[in-house]
């Protein structure tokens, strides 16, 4: 069950002068109850790929298959699939529109044809699980802060109880606390709720605290997929094309090339701060 | 008196209902006094909502004080007749490339601020080539914007503001958009003009790594400037940071972990090579032969 992707190719444009290959033979698998990690710089293809994954663009050739079942079939239920697979794009909350906070939030299960107690309910558990209580509800979601904006978005996208929770850079523009605020919910979901997460991100400090694998789009090509201390591994590899590994990454490497023995599988503060002391205590 | 300067300087936020009645008040600046040398690199920091880019606004009279004054090169911003001068003075870059180029082709583009105040033809053109060759984007000259990467966008921003010939550029979050290279890349066309240029720069951001170059940091906080000082000794100050929703460096906040685990380190390391420095001399003695030879084959478990 889950996501599989096979021999996926996208085509902008094709047939015409500004044709543009956008993903080429894209092949990957994402199991359920994954936490997934997706990186790549502006024009790699991560925005593109997400967008196939609950069918808002078609793949030009190759196939997707979401729970065994493959999503360009005859007869296939598109509108099921995308709420079952929930997209936050970049800057959510600009699609923010409701006069109030709840009515925002219910939005998308009304467009589902839920019955009202139904709506109600979900608009009710979607806001408890971005952290939002009764007081907000009928505020106008325009005087939120961004980082409160940000989670009625996504909890309008978690009222459909999608299986699959694709986010788009939901940190940007955001300050260092409110960051942590939304991936510690979104890690939440994904352990309370067992929700399957796709994170897109552009910080490697973020994604090295709380994914489990690592996807790298290149020039519409996957180049890596792996855990993150594999792939950090290759941050001279990484910086090639555009990308770094955390901070952390690079004060690991340079101990190891200085002779110090440092276990070079660490990609966090907390990871190099415990071996570090150890090996000083020694 | 500095370059920009700011005295007992409050700002509110009216919201009026339809009738006009006054509904609510928010203060979000809230009795700023500031002093800002000519050719220095200032960042300011703060949390959303902490006041940052309403005091930005103020800089160039996109706002007017409520209560106190903004002299920009001994100008009150508040007086209507230097509001011209004012503005040639401060250039903005905002954060959105998207929302403020203008231009079809990126000259044309760089080419509208000098315009817009008259200048002559041939030394508009003049400027938009200095302006570009100071951004490092003179061969995309003839280019369309919109083919542009968010980073380059941003330098195509940051050229049409110096086209204006400003004493001052002002940037709010012009990286929140962009990925680690394009941030790299405007933050090192920002740092050039502000050494080779001497152009004073004010630099808003939330990421932390952007602001270990500047002279001076500024930390806001409910409106309030709460924090003012080198780098080194805002960021030796972890905690305070992060009573503000701050952060500091990875390196930064290793080091400090450390220090707490007992290891004797100075206070407010920047960068990976200060850490480094610092740190590698305390292994001398720790490590035996022994565990080097175990650790050093790096087996992956």
């Amino acid at each position: 069950m889950g996501i599989k992707v096979e021999h996926l190719n996208y085509i902008y444009g094709n047939g015409t002068a500004f044709e543009q290959h956008a993903l080429k033979d894209v092949n990957l698998e994402i199991k359920d109850g994954e936490f997934i990690g997706l990186i790549g710089h502006t024009g790699s293809g991560k925005s593109t790929l997400i967008q196939h994954l609950n069918g808002l663009i078609r793949g030009t050739s190759g196939a997707i298959y979401y729970n065994d079942k493959n999503i360009y079939s005859d007869g296939y239920n598109m509108q099921a699939l995308r709420s079952q697979v929930g997209l936050v794009f970049q800057y959510p909350e600009h699609q923010l529109f409701e006069v109030d906070v709840f009515s925002d939030v219910c939005f998308g299960p009304k467009n589902q044809k839920l019955s009202k107690e139904e709506i109600e309910t979900r608009a009710k558990e979607a806001l408890t699980m971005v952290g939002l209580d009764e007081s907000y509800y009928k505020r106008s979601p325009f005087d939120l802060s961004g980082g409160q904006k940000r989670r009625v978005a996504i909890a309008g996208v978690l009222a459909m109880r999608p299986e699959v929770l694709i986010l788009d850079e939901p940190t940007a523009g955001l300050d260092p606390k409110g960051r942590d605020e939304i991936l510690d919910q979104i890690e939440r979901l994904h352990k309370e709720q067992k929700m399957t997460i796709i994170l897109v991100s552009h910080s490697m400090e973020d994604i090295a605290r709380y994914v489990d694998r690592i996807l790298v789009m290149n020039q519409g090509e996957k180049v890596f997929d792996d855990t993150p201390k594999e792939v950090f591994k290759h941050y001279k590899e990484l910086e090639a094309i555009g990308l770094a590994a955390p901070q952390i990454t690079y004060v690991v490497h340079t101990l190891k090339e200085r002779g110090i023995p440092i276990d070079s599988n660490i990609t966090t503060i907390e990871e190099a701060r415990d071996e570090i002391l150890r090996l000083l205590s020694k | 008196m500095g370059i920009i300067k700011a005295s007992k300087l409050i700002f509110d936020y009216i919201r009026r209902d339809e009738e006009e009645n006054i509904e609510e008040i928010k203060r979000a600046i809230d009795d700023v006094s500031l002093d800002i040398e000519a050719g220095q690199f200032i960042a300011i920091l703060g949390h959303n909502g902490s006041g940052k880019s309403t005091f930005a606004k103020q800089l160039n009279a996109i706002l007017l004080p409520t209560e106190g004054t903004v002299w920009i090169q001994g100008l009150d911003t508040s007086k209507e007749e230097n509001l011209w001068e004012v503005r040639k003075k401060t250039g903005m870059v905002f954060q959105n490339p998207d929302n403020q180029i203008i231009g079809n082709i990126v000259e044309e583009d760089v080419g509208f601020g000098p315009e817009n105040m008259g200048v002559p033809t041939e030394e508009i053109w003049r400027r938009v080539d200095e302006s570009l060759k100071a951004v490092g984007m003179a061969s995309y000259r003839l280019k369309s914007p919109n083919k542009l990467s968010g980073g380059q966008k941003q330098r195509v921003a940051i050229a049409g503001v110096m086209a204006m010939r400003p004493q001052c550029i002002v940037l709010d979050e012009p990286t929140a958009m962009l990925d680690p290279n394009g941030r790299k890349e405007v933050v090192k066309t920002v740092l050039e003009l502000n050494k080779k240029e001497g152009i004073t720069v004010l630099l808003i951001t939330h990421y932390m790594e952007e602001v270990t170059d500047a002279d001076r940091v500024i930390v806001m906080d409910e409106g309030k400037v709460v924090m003012d000082g080198t780098p080194k000794e805002i960021f030796s100050r972890v905690e305070e940071l992060k009573s503000y929703r701050l952060d500091v460096p990875q390196v930064t906040e290793l080091a400090y972990e450390l220090q707490k685990g007992g290891v004797d380190l100075p206070d407010g390391i920047l960068t990976l090579e200060e850490l480094m420095e610092n740190l590698i001399p305390k292994f001398a003695g720790h490590i035996s032969n022994k565990e080097a030879s175990e650790n050093g084959g790096d087996h992956g478990n």
